[in-house]
This record gives structure tokens, sequence and C-alpha cells, in this order.
């Protein structure tokens, strides 16, 4: 058997030899769209959308447990962490755990992996599920061996009482787990985890660093062509021409796809679809309208001039504490528009065969990629199957969705063979949804004691979800190309305590009175979406900057002045703990060129607590940041696997540092000049800083979403470290040389 | 027009143009997929093979100037079941997160290592200075290398 059929054939086989008593997972009613029974008892995590306790897991005969989630492995590595969760609530060995993942045929909605929830819910309906049919499967095995449930003992699956035994395999002809979820089995208390808190191996790894069949780029099924999409040079181009019919004369080519503005071809070969594209793009005659805005410094003037929808998201006005106010400070921060750049273009494989769509996709929602799809496509959802296979990291919402619509677009000209379409390296530069630009203005008054007495943050900020989802249009971009158009759905802000643009704009620290406002831009020429943390990012880095600069006003050492505002005791630990950690002397001030700074944010003020010290050093003749070194501590709440904790914040800490270091997208007034690496750097080894994490692992409480904890921090720490260690303040990201520099001649 | 390559010590015939970037044949006629796609300009290491003793960016590569030389992918250095010590050194590091980077970062690992058994952090670093890591792993790659070089696996 080939690479190709074994990736094909392994989901079937499994399918057959899992000797399971149910043919397949049911789907819960909201996965189609409909109403649930009136007000059912709300039940924990995504139990509450998806309850029945089939659609979590199911006990096998051959000694398995199959446990479907409707999360997806981003290589954040939850598939091992749900693993490791169902085993402990089940009382087997995790090696028994299957895990299958967000495939709209069957696994449960859970809408997006996103927003660092997959733990806290699905996690959690993991915890339930779990534990409850642990209990069904001991009072059969009481009914069966005539002894009361609680005599039993089990381990690893096998239940025994005295010399009595059988086993959950025995017992999986008679499991019905078709039920609803009653989550009246609590999950098992912290001291009795096995397999939770212990840093498990991930999975996926040994595969990935042997040439394993690990991604969807990694796909091959029979008779399947290569697609490449031509995209058009700017956002308003309208295509006047282009040579179709020499192109499709070209070697190897099976399909040119035109409709509207939207440009594809297939062809038998990669590099023949590469070519073929190639001579497409240069045939294609388009009609140009400038419509970007200004670049450099001028684009945050004209953020704060566009139409916005403004909401104060939050407000308190209290007596001041002390004496008179005898300081008041202002500061404008802001964050350039920046990318995902995944490592691998964005990648799907479609297949259309008797008005059935099928497509495997890296999208971190198979359900609403399903629906916008269904909506662009004209196709009716129930013909369409979404299957999440591996992609290369994304960090949001990067082009995975917009090349899963290009390729079922390809793959209706196909006749029923099968098309992957990989974007190419500009495809993905040039339009995927960046992270927004945002302008944050900040104001604050300290009393005589050195007490914030008031604070004032504003911000402006498109747009950062966008992905498919919207209740009308849709969101994949070939759909607002073609011919019969849709256009975008109505971008909707995501509400507070959350937040989206405004996500950690509200402080944690206590202050009397406070006033948060939203300038909120639904309107922009250049897509945005999600990207890691949204705007916490911005607003973390604004917040904790604009900290310092109070604290040094009020002649504070930051960390004294952070405890000296803030009575959350997590918070206070974790603040204390990084500086313990880090050997942090109070006022110490920095030399000229080496310095360190200090930040915290509790991420979306309801996920993980997490402190950033970072250590620099300036070049101050070539304005050089090198970041040497970072110190984090986090609190998560539960850990389930400490290793996978530490590897999302080292790597938050390291792509924070990139992103605060040097990235911005760059474009003119017509087009977006960012295409290649070499537009766009990111941190290579000799500039990544060393990190230490420390780790405050709390298992009585519930677990916190991590994997997006440490970047708003890490920026705030930096661009405190620079000012530590020169005196000036850097407010306008990213800190790139020339602007390193110039605060400095 | 048929073109001979030798790949993991075994002759292959591939039917394509003479321009065509190894990584295809490699990825599409011989269905390894350790070779990653990434960028197609040599920037990103994703798609880096040994040939010769060298690493090289397959993407950029055309398969006509490859005819006839020894080239390693990562599928030729170990298996799952038998991984090379660079590959088993990852495993032990946890040195992925997406893992698209990997194998650039092995296959530039192992040309290093042959010609310096004992580097430097600071060496590793700058070997591996052109090969991007968009996840933020750098660290624990440094450290799979430095795993892989002590024979600590």
């Amino acid at each position: 058997m080939s690479a190709n059929t074994k990736f094909a054939a392994g989901r079937r086989e499994f399918l057959q030899q899992s000797g399971a008593i149910m043919v397949g997972f049911s789907l819960a009613p909201a996965a189609f769209g409909q109403q649930p029974a009136p007000k059912p008892a709300r039940l924990p995590g995504s139990l509450n959308a998806n309850r029945m306790l089939d659609n979590w897991l199911r006990i096998n005969a051959n000694g398995t447990v199959t446990v479907s989630t409707g999360k997806a492995e981003l290589g954040q590595g939850i598939l091992t962490a749900l693993a490791q969760i169902a085993a402990d609530e089940l009382d087997v060995a995790y090696e028994r755990i299957e895990m299958i993942s967000a495939d709209t045929s069957r696994s449960p909605n859970e809408g997006q992996t996103a927003g660092s929830q997959s733990v806290e819910q699905s996690g959690t309906a993991i915890h339930y599920a779990a534990a409850e049919a642990r209990d069904i499967l001991l009072q059969l095995a009481a009914a069966r061996l005539g002894v009361a449930a609680d005599k039993l003992v089990v381990a690893d699956g096998t239940v025994t009482a005295g010399s009595a035994k059988t086993t959950y395999w025995e017992l999986a002809q008679n499991v019905n787990l078709k039920r609803e979820a009653s989550a009246r089995v609590k999950p098992r208390p912290p001291a009795r985890h096995q397999v939770i808190g212990k840093s498990i191996q991930r999975r996926d790894i040994p595969g990935k660093v042997t040439g394993g069949i690990a991604y969807v780029q990694d796909m091959r099924l029979p008779g399947m062509v290569f697609g490449r999409v031509v995209r058009p040079p700017s956002r308003r181009a309208q295509l006047e021409s282009c040579d179709e019919a020499a192109v499709r004369n070209m070697p190897g080519v099976v399909a040119v796809v035109r409709d509207g503005n939207f440009l594809a071809v297939a062809a038998g070969r990669e590099e023949q679809a590469i070519k073929a594209a190639h001579a497409l793009r240069t045939s294609a005659k388009w009609t140009e309208s400038p419509d970007l805005p200004p670049q450099g410094m001028a684009l945050y003037e004209h953020l704060q001039k566009l139409p916005s929808r403004d909401s104060v998201v939050n407000y308190k006005v209290g007596a001041p504490a002390g004496g008179g106010q005898v300081a008041t400070l202002e500061a404008t921060y802001t964050r350039p528009y920046q990318c995902h750049g995944s490592i691998g273009p964005s990648c799907a494989v479609a297949q259309m065969k008797d008005d059935k769509l099928t497509v495997w996709t890296h999208s971190q929602g198979v359900y609403p990629l399903r629906l916008h799809l269904s909506r662009g496509l004209r196709l009716p959802a129930a013909s369409i199957t979404a299957i999440h296979v591996e992609g290369s990291g994304c960090y949001g919402h990067n082009g995975a969705d917009d090349v899963a619509c290009d390729a079922a677009l390809v793959a209706r000209a196909t006749n029923g063979r099968p098309v992957k379409l990989q974007w190419m390296r500009e495809d993905e530069f040039g339009w995927e949804p960046y992270g927004s630009a945002m302008v944050m203005k900040l104001k604050a008054r300290l009393d005589e004691r050195g007490q914030i007495v008031d604070w004032q943050h504003d911000v402006w900020s498109h747009p950062h979800s966008t992905r498919p989802g919207s209740p009308t249009g849709s969101n994949l971009l070939a759909a607002w190309h073609i011919a019969n158009p849709l256009s975008m759905g109505p971008p909707v802000n995501g509400p507070q305590p959350a937040g989206a643009a405004d996500r950690n704009a509200v402080p944690l620290y206590e202050f009397p009175s406070q006033r948060i406002v939203l300038h909120y831009l639904p309107e922009t020429p250049l897509r945005t979406s999600a990207l890691r943390t949204l705007g916490a990012y911005a607003n973390v880095f604004a917040l904790e900057s604009f900290i310092d600069e109070l604290a040094a006003a009020a002649g504070a050492d930051p960390v004294e002045f952070r405890l000296r505002h803030m009575k959350d005791p997590r918070a206070r630990a974790v603040i204390e703990a990084a500086a313990q950690k880090a050997g942090w002397k109070p006022k110490q001030k920095g030399d000229g060129s080496r310095g360190r700074g200090f930040a915290f944010a509790k991420y979306k003020n309801l996920a993980a607590y997490v402190a950033v010290i970072a250590e620099v050093e300036v070049d101050r003749r070539t304005g050089k940041v090198q970041v040497m070194k970072a110190v984090a501590a986090v609190d998560a709440g539960l850990i389930i696997n400490p290793d996978g904790v530490s590897n999302q914040i080292e790597g938050g800490i390291i792509q924070s540092t990139s992103w605060t270091l040097k990235e911005q997208v760059k474009f003119d007034r017509q087009r977006v000049l960012t295409q290649s690496w070499a537009n766009y750097p990111i941190l290579t080894f000799p500039e990544v800083p060393a990190v230490e994490v420390v780790l405050l692992n709390h298992p009585d409480e519930r677990s916190l979403g991590v994997g997006e904890g440490s970047q708003g921090p890490t920026a705030a720490a930096v661009s405190n470290a620079i000012a530590n260690a020169t005196g000036k303040r850097l407010r306008d990201l990213p800190f790139t040389r020339e602007r390193v520099k110039a605060a400095l001649a | 027009m048929a073109i001979t390559i030798s790949v993991n010590g075994k002759q292959h015939s591939v039917d394509a143009a003479p321009d065509t970037p190894l990584l295809y044949a490699l990825r599409n006629d011989l269905e390894l997929n350790g070779a990653k796609f990434g960028c197609g300009l040599a920037q990103c290491g994703a798609c880096t093979v040994i040939i010769e003793g060298k690493a090289v960016r397959s993407c950029a590569t055309p398969l006509s100037s490859v005819a006839g030389k020894a080239i390693t992918t990562i599928e030729g250095l170990g298996t799952s079941a038998k991984p090379h010590a660079l590959q088993q050194a990852f495993v032990a590091e946890q040195a992925a997160q997406c893992g698209y980077c990997a194998n650039g970062m092995i296959m530039t690992a192992k040309v290093l290592l042959d010609k310096n058994p004992r580097p430097t952090e600071a060496q590793i670093r700058k070997a591996l200075a052109a090969n991007l890591c968009r996840c933020g792993t750098h660290n624990r790659i440094v450290r799979a290398i430095q795993r892989a070089a002590k024979g600590a696996v």
C-alpha cells in the first residue's frame, strides 16, 4: 500500500476495525443548526452545545477508547492534553486513548479552535463525559459481577471485586452512551490525577520529525491534481482580460478557472500548476484603483479620522483615595498591521463528486467553514464535509479557510479529481487577514502618594474577528471575487469581559476611577482578523508601558508600583514569582545600553496570569535591540501538561519579541508590498532570547487558557526594558533599528 | 524527459521538465513528505535536503542540476521506529509546536554536526540563522541539537 492510500484509508480502517457498538458518533442537534429542546439544564464546557455522551467518546471492544473533540490540533498539543484528561477520568492507560478531531461528519461542533479556550471548553466536556462514562461502565460491571458498584476497583479499564473481574472492553458491547450527559458525576479530585499534570510527550512529534504524513500538505489521493490561484494585484482590481486559451495549452494543465475576478489553474504536476498560474498572471490585465491607507505615522492619524462605532466598554467613578492630584500623564501608543506569517503557506484538498464536496482543511473551525462554503459555492451545507487535517502553525485566522474555498472552486472544474491547492508565499503575505493596526491613547492622574486615581484608555482598531461563521455573507476571499459575489458578514466586536479589539484594555489593577473607550473601525480596505491575542497584544503593550511611565513619575519601582495597585492574590503571586525568579532588584537603573523591564497581564482578564521580565541590550550606534533573556511566571490553574504550557509560553514570548522588534506589513496606496520573508523579516536564531518559565500550579483551580498569555506582557516588558536601559520611551511598534537609532540620537 | 536522481541510496527516474524544482520530485514523485514547501525562494529552509554533504534548499534547486548526485532527505536519516540521534533528540526535547520547519532544522543540524560534532550554542544558532521558525521553538531546537551532539539521547 502506498503512502497516499494509507492516508485516505486510515480513518475508514479505523471505523471498520474498532469493533465499537456505535456505528458513528451522534451529532448534537446544534450541529445542524436546529433549536435544541427548550431550556435544557446548562452543562459544563462544550457539553452544553454537544449534549450526547457518544458525541464525545466510545469504548471499543479492542481495548481502546475513542475520544472525539471539535477542537483541532494546531501544533499546540491539544490532542495530547485532551487524551490525558480522558485517560484519568476513565481510569485507563493514556496509550489506549485514540483522538479524532474537528470533522463535520463525526465530531462535536465546538466552533473555532481559538482564544486559548480548548482546555477550558473541550477539556471540561471531556472531564465530565469521561467521568460519567466510567460511572456507567461501573454500574454495568457491578451488575455483571453481582457486587455493589462502590466495591469495585478499576485499573486501566480492568474492573475487579475480589477475585471477580471484567473489563471495559468486555462491557463495550453493552455500554450505551447514546444518551444525554447529566454532569452528575463529578470529575475526580486532583489528588487522584495520574496522567493529568504530567509532561506526556506530544503524540504528533515523532511523525513530524521523520517525514511521516503529518499535514494536509502531505495528503495524496488517487487521481489528485495540483491547483494554484492567481489573486488580483490589489484590493479593488477588476479583471479586464487574460489568455485562458494559451494557459489551457500548457503542459499538464487540467483546468483554468475564471469566475469574475477569481482566477485559478489545475495541472497534473505541481510545478506545471505553478508555471500555468505564472503565465495566467502575466497575461492578465486588471484595472486598479488606490484605496489603501497612508503608511508610517500618518496611518495612525488616518485611523483616528475613520468612521467609528464608539462605545464605553468600562466605566467607574470613585472618590480619589488620597490627597490632591499632583501629576497627569498622557501617552499615545501604536501598533502596525502585522502578519500571521505561517511557515507553510495555507493549503487544502478538495474533491467534488456527485454534487458532494469534501474538503480537507487546516481551518480552525470546520463547521463555520462549511457554513460559509455553502453560501459562497451555493451548495447545501448537508452536501459539504469539512475535515480538519493539520497544517503549518496558523496563530489565528490565516489563509486556511480561504484556500479551502479556492480548492473547492477548482475542484468543480476537474471532473471529480481531487485538487490539492497550496498558496504561494506571496499569496499568504499578500492576502492573509492581518492583525489590525491600532492606536491606544492613555491618560492617568497620580495623587501625592503616588497612587493612580484616574485612568483612561481609548483604543482605535479594526475588527479582530472576521472568520467564517457570521450569520450573513461569506468571509471567504474567493466568495468576494467570483462573478456572483457575496460580501463579508458584518463584523462584530466580541463582548467584554474577553473583548476583542478592546481585549485587556480594562486594567486588572484597582483604580478608583477609570474609563475605557473603544473606537471600532468596521471599514478597512486591508482585511483584518484574529491574530493570536486579538487586541490584547497592543492593549497590554500600551497599558503596561504606561504603568511603567507612571511608576517613574511617582518615583516608584515598577514591581512595587504594580503590587500597590493590585488586589487579586493570584496576580500578586505571579508578579512576585517572576520578580524572584529573575532576581529583580528594586529601582535598578540601566547602564545606557543594558536594562530590564517588567510587565503583567491576566489574558482576557479571565485566563492565565502571566508576568514577564525582559533583559535587553541596545546597540546605541546601530539601534539594534537584542532581548537577551526573558523570565516568565505563569498561573494557569490546573495544569494538564506542564511542558505543553511551557512550550506555549516560550513560543509566545519569542513570537511576540519578533512582532515587537521587527514586524509590520508594508504597502503603498494601491498594493500590499509585503510579499516574501525578504520584505517581512522575523526573529532569527541568533536574535532569540533565552527563556525561563516558572509554573505556579493550582490543581484545585480550573484550568485557564494559556496559549496567548505571554504575548502582551512580552511587548511591554521589552518596551520597559529599553526605557530602563536608555532612558528613552518608545511607543510605536515595532522597535526597528531605525526607530531606536532616531530615538537615541 | 526522464531524469535519474539518487535519493537515500536509491536511484529514481523522474519524468519531469529539467527546471522542475527538486522539492516537487521528492514530494510528489517519490512521495517523500519530509521536505516542505515554505517559500519557494530559498528564504525559510523548510525544504532543506543534503546533497553531497551540503544543506541545500530543494525548492530552488532544478532537477537537472542534481542528476547523479547523492541526495539525502530526512527519511534517509531514520524512521519513527529507528530514528536518527537528531530525530530522537527532537522528540526528547519536544522541540516542535507545529513542526513544519522541523525538517529544515534537522537537516541543517545534520550537516553542522557532520562538520563540527561539538558545536557551541553560538555556532548552532549561527548555523540555523537562515532557517525560520514561527512558533518560537528555537531554544528547544538548539537544546535538541546539543543533546544529539552529546550523544545523550
